[in-house]
């Protein structure tokens, strides 16, 4: 029996220290991160153009670009999600259909990112000649985090329990009438989490923008959805790849900007969801 | 509630973005817009230019961006750019599928390069002929050793498909500058994004050597001098030497336009051949053709 | 005003419908437009030439676009990083889910969730600027730039979803088979390893595959790590090409309607081939794991 004991520290010990493994270097990266980047950080990095081949100045070009990219493409995906999930928690049978549109979710949201790429560029900026543009983009990156809006939206419809809906049937109610004022405004605070993550999946990506709309360099702010746009994931590749003499904490400053947005999106979103879990 | 106000929020903020402006046609853009695209040798150049452009012109929108010359010159094919940079010429297939496009290639020259090869400074190979360098882009050499060097291994960077560097180097360095051949780089060549990761990884790197122009020059480097042939004398690649054609890789820096340069593409291919444009030329180390 | 509201409603659950079959016409549109391009390069190579041909010189005349050193590539990064992630990410899992105190598992999921939101790029630019110096000296080799160094990159990657996706599957077992195991007389860790592992088998299988798919698509991270050198790998202590890499890298150049052109968009076509095929099998494996 002691054997067993032994056996069950030993095997307890592996697991932790694997777990370790995984998220210590997490840790380390933030750290690093801020570390080397905060001596970039200043309001002037922040907010002013870049000036001397980018090696100066700031990068707001890119953090606009991105909030612009992020902003269009969740209010093209956002509408078109909900309804879906709408469909597929309240209207769908369990059916053909309804396998294969979990099925058409799934892959949707495991196609590789340069793949989207491609789509973008052969549908939106040839065919349909939006060119390389803030729309092409859009669309790409809206298309592209679909399935993380209507994943959340489903459970958070899912969670709605089923007495609000059988009550309000109960009561005359249409099927819509019900999903209208006793479904969604209480999956409301989980769509908002869907919306939120998609956020920080969106701003990270740069494949599916490199051939859509990302700019190496302009010198003006865009001021149409036929512009180009500069973005922080595209800006921080450049950096890294292709402009000789960035001092070695811009770079880092453009990676924390980039992690930092991105981490404080899902910090809200996590509060969000624990703030559900809590109510329940 | 949050429902209603969100889509009056999305409409809002779209409006702020009107006008809305596509579909794009094929036809030359006359508005205060330039797109700049093409290679990544002249990117640098390309961006320097603009910003002093704009401060002649400064309602201006110039747009800069790289991809490597290959990237302009389908741009330009395409309608999508107003003016390609390119290290290298045109192909004749490339002169075709324009034609077929509508589009007439325009040249302009606007400055000179050479292309060197850097080795890491702790190498003590120093000259190189163009045969050495053949065949070690080739992939035959796979030692220093044979060379001069150290007993390492010889790690080649490249540039890119799309590289106007990369196509220059094969066809004069690889193919000897004749049409038919078909020489390519070795396989195990690495393709670096940039001639600044080219020049990263062989300032890091003791086994490495690569190639890029003149403008990325740096002490973190050492420059090989070459010789076109067994007899002939090894020079070094600098403004002089590639002026008077001196040295053995030397290639002309080109603008692609579709057809004569006109309105606003004209001034800025005027500013480029202007004093302060060939000054610009000189300060990012290439070498000016006025 | 019935009738209006009637009419409304109609139109409400239209959309709400093409909505929800959205997804599959996006899927369809994806491989369409795809096709549209892709199937162009039958024009310039049969397709035993483009899946098996060892030399990928897309701008020569005439163009070579065998992809095989690119699948290969891709394969043996890809293999590297499920046999990093794969390991560490189920035992992560089930420390996670079933070993950890209370206050512990919610550090630790939210460090796991943490590295899933690390966007690829920022993962590139740690990997070329940290480890790729680190491998070279560490290990001696002539360059850093390696499969090594993508594989490990992309474990990183990797690591959230399988570990999510395992822990899910660990904390759907039943209780009964647990509380089974332990009136019965085994520790915990037993208990562990013989019975729960069985039963949350599937979904770990699920997980690992849909790892695999993650990984399989990554672009920027590769890019910036892998030395793209389009050479048959033999070690992974060598510069790779991968798939992802080669669109990504080439596709601003290729004049539209040249082979190259149609060679990339074949790329692509192969990237969602291999996708769909490893999403489907997961998801028949994740349907196996919840009818138990």
């Amino acid at each position: 029996m002691r054997n067993e004991g032994a056996r069950q520290k030993i095997g307890f010990g592996f697991l932790l220290g694997a777990t370790l493994f995984v998220v210590v270097p997490v840790l380390a990266i933030i750290v690093l991160i801020v570390v080397k980047g905060w001596s970039a950080l200043s309001l002037e990095f922040l907010i002013a153009m870049p000036r001397d081949g980018m090696r100066a100045g700031g990068i707001f070009p890119a953090i606009l670009g991105t909030f612009i990219l992020v902003f269009t493409s969740i209010a093209f995906a956002l509408p078109i999600g909900v309804m879906a999930a709408v469909y597929l928690s309240e209207y769908a049978k369990d059916n053909l259909l309804t396998r294969i549109i979990n099925l058409a979710i799934i892959n949707l949201a495991g196609v590789s990112s340069v793949v989207f790429g491609l789509f973008g560029l052969s549908l939106f900026v040839v065919f349909l000649r939006f060119g390389v543009s803030i729309v092409s983009g859009a669309l790409t990156l809206g298309i592209m985090t679909l399935p993380v809006i209507i994943t959340t939206t489903r459970e958070a419809l899912r969670a709605v329990p089923r007495s609000y809906r059988e009550v309000s049937f109960s009561l005359g109610a249409s099927r819509w009438q019900t999903i209208r004022h006793s479904v969604l405004p209480f999956a409301t605070p989980g769509i908002l989490t869907g919306a939120i993550l998609s956020i920080g999946r969106v701003a990270g990506e740069t494949a599916p923008i490199l051939f859509t709309v990302a700019a190496f360099y302009l010198p003006k702010l865009p001021h149409s959805l036929g512009d180009q746009v500069m973005a922080l994931p595209y800006h921080l590749y450049i950096m890294t790849t292709q402009v000789p003499g960035v001092p070695e904490n811009y770079r880092y400053g453009t990676a924390l900007v980039l992690v930092g947005l991105v981490l404080v999106v899902n910090i809200v979103a996590a509060r969000i969801r624990s703030r559900i879990r809590r109510n329940k | 509630m949050k429902k209603r106000t969100a889509p009056a929020v999305v409409f809002l903020c779209l409006g702020l973005f009107s006008p809305f402006p596509f579909p794009k046609s094929v036809a030359p853009r006359t508005s205060a817009a330039l797109q700049i695209k093409g290679s990544d040798t002249m990117v640098n150049l390309g961006q320097a230019w603009a910003e002093a452009f704009n401060r002649l012109h400064p309602d201006v929108n110039i747009a800069v961006t790289g991809g490597g010359s290959g990237t302009g010159i389908s741009a330009l094919i395409s309608g999508t750019c107003d003016i390609a940079e390119s290290s290298r010429a045109v192909e004749d297939k490339e002169i075709q599928q324009a034609k077929a496009n509508g589009v007439v290639f325009n040249q302009e020259i606007v400055g000179l390069d050479g292309i060197v090869v850097v080795v890491h400074p702790s190498n003590p190979v120093a000259n190189l002929t163009m045969d050495q360098l053949r065949e070690m882009f080739m992939g035959n050499i796979k030692r220093w050793k044979i060379l001069g060097g150290a007993d390492i291994p010889v790690v080649l960077l490249s540039r890119e498909v799309n590289s106007g560097t990369h196509i220059f180097f094969k066809e004069h360095v690889l193919r000897r500058s004749k049409k038919k051949a078909t020489e390519e780089f070795s396989p195990g060549a690495l393709m670096m994004p940039s001639s600044f990761a080219i020049a990263e990884e062989v300032a890091h790197n003791e086994n490495a050597v690569g190639y890029y122009g003149l403008g990325y020059i740096s002490p973190r480097q050492k420059v090989v001098a070459v010789a076109k042939d067994g007899r002939s004398p090894f020079i070094k690649p600098t403004i002089e030497s590639v002026r008077v054609n001196a040295y053995p890789i030397s290639r002309p820096l080109y603008l692609y336009t579709n057809g004569r340069p006109a309105g606003l593409v004209k001034d800025f291919v005027d500013f480029v051949y202007s004093k302060e444009g060939q000054d610009i030329v000189a300060r990012t180390d290439f070498v000016p053709i006025r | 005003m019935a009738k209006f509201r009637k009419l409304k409603e109609f139109v409400i659950e239209k959309l709400i419908f093409a909505s929800g079959i959205a997804s599959i016409v996006f899927v369809v549109l994806i491989f369409i437009f795809l096709l549209r391009e892709g199937v162009s390069v039958i024009k310039s190579t049969s397709l035993g030439a483009f899946l098996g041909g060892r030399f990928w010189y897309p701008i020569s005349d005439p163009a070579k676009l065998g992809i095989l050193p690119l699948i290969l590539g891709s394969l043996l990064v890809t293999a590297g990083a499920i046999l990093l992630a794969v390991p560490l990410g189920i035992a992560a899992a089930f420390y996670i889910a079933d070993v950890a105190p209370a206050k512990v598992r919610y550090v630790l999921k939210s460090g796991v969730e943490i590295l899933a939101a690390i966007p690829s790029v920022v993962l590139g630019f740690l990997g070329i600027t940290l480890l790729v110096p680190f491998l070279k000296h560490t290990l001696g080799l002539p360059t850093g730039l390696t499969a090594l160094a993508g594989s490990i990159m992309l474990a990183f990657m990797a690591l959230p979803t399988i570990i999510s996706i395992s822990e899910d599957a660990i904390s759907a077992v039943p209780r009964e088979y647990k509380e089974g195991a332990l009136a019965l007389g085994a520790t915990h860790w037993q208990t562990l390893t013989r019975v729960i592992v069985h039963g949350a088998m599937p979904g770990i299988i699920a997980a690992s595959m849909l790892g695999i798919g993650r990984v399989i698509g990554e672009t920027m991270a590769v890019m910036m790590v892998t030395g793209n050198a389009a050479v048959i790998p033999t070690s992974l202590l060598q510069p790779v090409r991968t798939l992802t890499a080669t669109i990504a890298a080439e596709m601003g150049e290729a004049a539209k309607g040249s082979p190259h052109y149609f060679a990339l968009f074949a790329i692509g076509i192969v990237l969602f081939l291999i996708s769909f095929l490893i999403n489907l099998t997961a998801d028949l494996f994740l349907n196996r794991g919840k009818k138990r």
